[in-house]
């Protein structure tokens, strides 16, 4: 067996089970307690930044730029209210449409490229497949002048549909490979037993492998919504005035001084709902950012 | 093998060219738009990167040649866009490797709200780039309000202006602060599927925690930490928004990586030609870069799709 052949099929078999329990004696019980500290520790370390912006965020400008960091301290509001001032609303809107509609209809153009590639399977799959993921390879920045030359000329600059069209090319892939590799895992007896019953391909779809894929749509769906909302790229190079919240975010540069707590408030809410959506997509994480190479 | 008995019932060996057509059907979409999308702007920039094209200067473009790649290759910025490029990419990755192998077995044992922990632990890589970048410029990095200011202080020694006299050290700790969590997910991945049978034997015979470790474990990991220096380094050496925000690629172009300079030359020089002929010398040395590494991964993704 090659290495990269027992990469997969461990990850799956352990993947599939639920956790081995773990053979006592090889750890003594001073390594346990280490471990958990130093487990704790790197956790709190890699979390700190996060926790210490929310707190910054109910701080009043001078309290956050004191030299001193203060923990202690009269929590203000004040930023919050001022973030909704200073007309985040359109941006918002705009990121909630460009998030919203693009992992839309990446699950609608997934789900069939998924089934094409494994219930149904067209002949050579893994040529489509890696077309898909070697597109995610390029640098965007190589194509970029001609998409703006173009967004120019059909009067797509500065819209939200360049940034869903956009954002569609650089999710598609991830939602292809991802739904793939959740449907490859429908136990193949379902599927030939609705094919004994007589099913054709759309009943088996719909009624068959559509109500199982419900997990898998659902954490391809905030994954690719994570990755949508949090693009900048595209949102600098083809749009300005009508555009997400990270260009609303960039506005905070042009004022010449940095305000800590301000920047703070509204890192805090921009990040909240992906923040979320991250949590609750977690546990297909790795095989979301790994292609559904591992299960 | 999982995909024979597929195969058998699903795929019938020859199949008539309308039931090929019927199963291609469905990819269709997705495979077109993503041809569009991806290739089409390659073959367009192969164009435009021949013609002298100034949008600033009001006139059409004009037919130029290998001229814009001349200036490329002449170009002592570019140079330096292709080594900040490397230094950056490189060095994230190893950091990341390093870093999340350590978080990634602390968080292997088991330990009272380890899932709590993780959950916390790969948040940095969630929170939106721009929002915390710019947060990491004043409360982190400032020499006088941020906090590695004041932990130099309090420790005596004299603070650092990160972003101005060190900004690439600056930008790879922001930028491996952000993807710890990822290295840290795909390495828990592969240490939780690593052979306990293995490892029971090799302490059997009286091999210590390190001998289990660099004979057992690290020969096991060893795929997972080549894909996820790929993924890595796919990701990192297209860094543009962390860059924006925390130097605008100053100072003295000190962090412009290649794709930050193509924006440069194309936004706010508007010399499309040449951010054209720079896009492609990109296209050249990502692959250039990325190829050994492409095999690797083809290699797994082949395995995976014959499963």
């Amino acid at each position: 067996m090659t290495t990269t052949a027992s990469l997969n099929t461990r990850a799956v078999v352990t993947r599939n089970k639920t956790p081995q329990p773990r053979p006592r004696r090889t750890r003594g019980r001073a390594t346990r307690i280490t471990m958990g500290v130093l487990g704790w520790a790197s956790s709190l370390i890699l979390f700190f930044p996060v926790a210490y912006m929310v707190m910054k965020s109910f701080q009043t400008e001078t309290v956050a730029a004191s030299a001193t960091p203060q923990f202690f301290f009269v929590p203000t509001f004040e930023h919050y209210v001022e973030t909704f001032d200073q007309g985040i609303w359109p941006y918002a809107l705009n990121s909630v449409i460009v998030t919203g509609v693009s992992t839309l209809i990446v699950i609608a153009l997934a789900l069939p490229a998924a089934w094409a590639l494994s219930v149904r399977a067209i002949q050579n799959p893994q040529d489509s497949l890696f077309f898909f993921i070697s597109t995610k390879m390029m640098p965007i920045a190589a194509g970029i002048i001609p998409i703006y030359v173009v967004a120019t000329n059909l009067e797509l600059l500065n819209t939200t549909q360049i940034l869903i069209i956009m954002h569609l090319g650089m999710n598609l892939p991830l939602g292809i490979w991802m739904l793939r590799s959740f449907m490859q895992e429908i136990p193949l007896e379902i599927i030939e037993a609705a094919q004994v019953d007589g099913a054709g391909g759309w009943r088996i779809g719909w009624s068959v492998v559509l109500p199982l894929m419900r997990p898998g749509i659902a954490s391809t769906a905030l994954l690719c919504a994570v990755f949508s909302w949090n693009e900048y790229f595209f949102a600098a190079n083809l749009t300005n005035s009508n555009s997400t919240l990270p260009l609303f975010l960039q506005k905070f540069l042009s004022f010449g001084e940095l305000y800590t707590a301000q920047v703070a408030a509204v890192a805090t809410i921009v990040s909240i709902p992906v923040v979320i959506a991250g949590w609750i997509a977690q546990k297909s994480l790795v095989r979301g950012l790994l292609f559904g190479a591992v299960k | 093998m999982a995909t024979k008995t597929r195969s058998a019932i699903t795929k019938p060996p020859l199949m008539p060219r309308a039931e090929r057509w019927k199963r291609r059907g469905p990819l269709l979409p997705a495979l077109v738009f993503t041809l569009l999308l991806t290739q089409i702007p390659f073959v367009f920039t192969l164009v435009f990167s021949t013609q002298r094209w100034l949008l600033l200067s009001g006139n059409d473009s004009e037919f130029r040649g290998v001229e814009n790649y001349v200036a490329v290759v002449q170009d002592e910025v570019f140079w330096k866009s292709v080594g900040n490029t490397i230094v950056m990419t490189v060095g994230t990755t190893l950091a990341c490797l390093v870093i999340g192998l350590l978080v990634a077995i602390f968080m292997n044992h088991s330990f009272p709200g380890r899932g709590i922990a993780r959950t916390l632990a790969i948040t940095p890589f969630f929170v939106m780039p721009v929002a915390v970048t710019l947060f990491w410029k004043s409360a982190m990095f400032d020499p006088s309000f941020g906090l590695f200011g004041f932990i130099a202080r309090s420790l005596g020694l004299p603070p650092v202006s990160w972003l101005s006299e060190h900004p690439m050290a600056a930008l790879i700790i922001l930028l491996t602060w952000r993807f710890v969590p990822f290295a840290m997910l795909i390495l828990v991945a592969g240490l939780q599927s690593a052979p306990q049978d293995q490892l029971e034997a090799a302490q059997m015979d009286g091999a210590g925690i390190w001998r289990r470790f660099t004979n057992v474990t690290l020969p096991h990991l060893r795929p997972f930490i080549e894909l996820a220096a790929l993924l890595l380094a796919m990701n990192l050496i297209q860094t543009f928004g962390e860059i924006a925000m925390l130097t605008a690629g100053g100072p003295a172009y000190g962090t412009t990586n290649i794709t930050y300079y193509i924006y440069l030359k194309a936004f706010n020089a508007f010399d499309f030609g040449m951010a054209s002929a720079l896009g492609i010398v990109s296209l050249i040395l990502t692959i250039a870069l990325i190829l050994p590494m492409l095999r690797l991964l083809s290699g797994i993704f082949r395995t995976e799709g014959r499963r």
